[in-house]
């Protein structure tokens, strides 16, 4: 019987079984952002404990910039603090941050892989859900707590408990006009927001082998509004060609011998599973949420579901999603108005998210009662859609082109719904006032539907208009 | 560092935080998380759902009257409590409102981890179980709620229901290592080994 990529990743890092039945896990690249490090780094100052592996663990700062300006102080006063104490804490303990100075700042998720720093069969960790998202990789890589990301500063591993491992094949092609993001809001409709849960997913199958590096971090992204911690695509030529030459990817001498390791840490074909699911991308349409939680989404010709058609075990929760969101039982999803479109996040805050939603942007205007935000993932997506003049053409549609930052996403900078506000978003989140406003409404859908929503100021489908384009 | 503290038994007044899939998001909104240490989040614990656009109360459990006892609470909940965000805050608003345990069907795995090395134990019963407990508890609320870990039973007036944890957690529970760090620290030479084991922190060289 072969190994599974989990397997062998697992076996290479773990320096020792614990006594609880867990596993002392070596963490080979620690990710850190200024919202759930500045507790752990006051956690080492009380208890007298130092960085094990500084150069170990990167920095930068996402969540709490504002992307309208870059001048410091920042107005907000909390945020100018939490942006002082990670300058602090990184010079303190000698780990290297990426602010906005470097050039190198973005969302934690997006430039560890563009910069090389996330490669196949590492272990990495972050005190952040979302950094499911490196396993495109062929990582394990998986969110921490705070107290955990003290564990990792302090001693660079994790104790942990290894999942089961759930294969994902999703065969076929998809449909023109149907996205990563629409694949992944599709698997976790069908198996559900606590399918996961005790599971890392391995996601396989001829499309997701022809994904591109970005469209496999969209998937992988949204692992954690699974249940599964970590979600992984094994590596293969996409993500070596990707990978060469980046910053901190190995040296040319040294490629070949890391691409022989990367290879041999792959799954087996004989490969053992605690299930597999497969599903047929063929038969895909673009998804959208319509409720409080990801896993509440149907395909866009659909009527909003009414709270009798789910199980028993999530009807409570479509009730408490109808009351939220306000919707009549049986409308279609597609024709509602929208108020704000949000284009960005680690899931969908990529380059080749941004080309997508441009293409759209180019046929039409946003219509005015809409305000439109595109917030690029980094520095570096900036510069390169700027550099093949994505911005002006955002601009000239009426999008606001923003700084790099988690922004909209989670609302804790100034960026945020008002009141009921109804938000068209690339981001992963629809939970309750996830946008920032107690009562604030957040439909999950690919960029590229968020931009025909913008244009079209209601939720469209995005199929007809690309269609009604090429004619 | 602090001492190994076994956590054997966790007593104190119940509240039940009825809904599936309840998220962190909703434990303690993200605004509520600007600021460099965890003081004082026990106040903003579930705030929107508690408290109105005009900060009025809206009668939730933890501002019921009949819910208002001092000293640790322990908190009954239904199917996946705590998932989404990785967000620490989560277990730390909790504890620092009084939560000091769960019982609930079920839990997301982040925020079982997260609230392990806090200490606080997350046991998990049947539906039927946690309905039941949910009920006598509504009926009346001014009794202690008992979580054993070492006999994995929740006992409320005199009613003792079987729950159940993970071995590994459990044992961490039971000899204290629920905080990590000390355990991770034992094991340096070996940690260095491992790493020196791996090619990529070897920079892939021969
Ligand atoms: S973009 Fe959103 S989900 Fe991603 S790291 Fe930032 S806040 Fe978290």
């Amino acid at each position: 019987m072969g190994k599974s990529l989990l397997d062998k990743v697992w076996a290479a890092h773990a320096v020792r079984e614990l006594p609880s039945g867990q596993t002392q896990l070596f963490v080979g690249l620690h990710l850190v952002h200024e919202v759930t490090s500045p507790q752990a780094f006051q956690m080492l100052r009380e208890q007298g404990l130092t960085v094990a592996y500084p150069d170990r663990t990167i920095a930068t700062v996402d969540h709490i910039v504002p992307t309208h300006t870059a001048v410091r102080p920042f107005e907000d006063e909390e945020a100018e603090a939490m942006m002082s104490a990670i300058e602090r804490n990184c010079r303190e303990f000698g780990i290297r941050l990426f602010d906005p100075s470097s050039g190198h700042q973005g969302i934690v998720h997006v430039i560890g892989p563009e910069l090389g720093l996330t490669q196949p069969g590492m272990t990495i960790a972050c005190g952040d859900s979302h950094t499911s998202t490196h396993g495109a990789f062929g990582s394990v890589a998986f969110g921490v707590g705070t107290s955990q990301v003290r564990d990792v500063l302090a001693t660079q591993c994790l104790a942990v408990q290894k999942p089961k491992l759930r294969r994902i094949a999703v065969e076929g092609a998809l449909p023109p006009g149907v996205y990563a993001k629409d694949v992944i809001l599709h698997i976790i409709r069908t198996l559900g927001v606590k399918g996961g849960v005790g599971y890392a997913y391995e996601y396989g199958g001829a499309v997701v082998e022809r994904m591109s590096m970005d469209e496999r971090m969209t998937v992988c992204n949204m692992s954690i509004e699974g249940g599964a911690r970590c979600g992984y695509v094994n590596p293969d030529a996409t993500t070596y060609a990707y990978l060469r030459g980046r910053e901190f990817a190995p040296p040319d001498e040294a490629f070949e011998r890391a691409v022989a390791w990367w290879s041999s840490m792959a799954s087996d074909a004989d490969a053992p599973y605690d299930d597999v699911v497969r599903l047929d991308g063929s038969s895909l349409a673009p998804v959208v949420t319509w409720g409080i939680n990801p896993g509440q989404a149907i395909a866009i010709a659909e009527a909003i579901p009414r709270p009798e058609a789910y199980g028993a075990d999530e009807r409570e929760t479509a009730e408490d999603a109808y009351r939220y969101m306000g919707w009549q039982p049986g409308t279609p999803i597609a024709g509602t108005r929208i108020d704000v479109a949000f284009i960005g996040s680690c899931t969908n805050g990529r380059l080749s998210d941004l080309r997508e939603a441009a293409r759209v942007a180019k046929l039409g205007r946003v219509k005015p009662h809409v305000k439109a935000l595109v917030v690029p993932g980094s520095q570096a997506v900036a510069r390169a859609a700027e550099a093949e003049g994505l911005d002006d053409i955002f601009r000239a549609a009426g999008f606001e082109w923003r700084l790099p930052g988690c922004s909209m996403c989670l609302a804790m900078n100034p960026d945020k719904l008002r009141g009921r506000q109804i938000c068209a978003s690339s981001s992963n989140r629809n939970f309750k006032g996830r946008q920032g406003s107690p009562s604030g409404r957040t439909l999950l859908m690919s960029p590229a539907m968020v931009a025909a929503a913008a244009i079209e100021g209601a939720v469209t489908d995005i199929r007809q208009m690309l269609a009604g384009s090429a004619r | 560092m602090s001492d190994l503290i076994p956590i054997r038994r966790v007593s104190g007044r119940p509240i039940p935080l009825r809904g599936n899939d309840i998220d962190t998001d909703r434990i303690i909104p993200a605004r509520y998380m600007k600021a460099v240490t965890f003081d004082g989040l026990g106040a903003y614990a579930f705030y929107d759902v508690r408290f109105d656009a005009r900060g009025q109360s809206t009668g939730h459990v933890m501002d019921d009257p009949r819910y208002q006892a001092k000293g640790p609470r322990v908190a009954i909940v239904n199917k996946n409590f705590g998932c989404g965000s990785s967000r620490e805050h989560a277990p730390q608003a909790l504890l620092r409102w009084g939560i000091k345990a769960f019982v609930g069907e079920s839990f997301a795995d982040i925020f079982f981890g997260n609230c392990l090395t806090l200490g606080m134990p997350c046991v998990t019963a049947e539906e039927a179980t946690v309905a039941a407990l949910m009920t006598a508890v509504e009926d009346d609320p001014a009794h202690d709620l008992v979580v054993d870990v070492e006999t994995l039973t929740a006992t409320y007036r005199g009613r003792t229901y079987a729950v159940r944890l993970p071995d590994a957690a459990r044992r961490q529970l039971l000899d204290g290592t629920w905080d990590a760090t000390r355990v991770l620290l034992a094991a340096r030479d070996a940690v260095r080994a491992t790493a020196e084991r791996l090619p990529y922190v070897r920079s892939f060289r021969p």
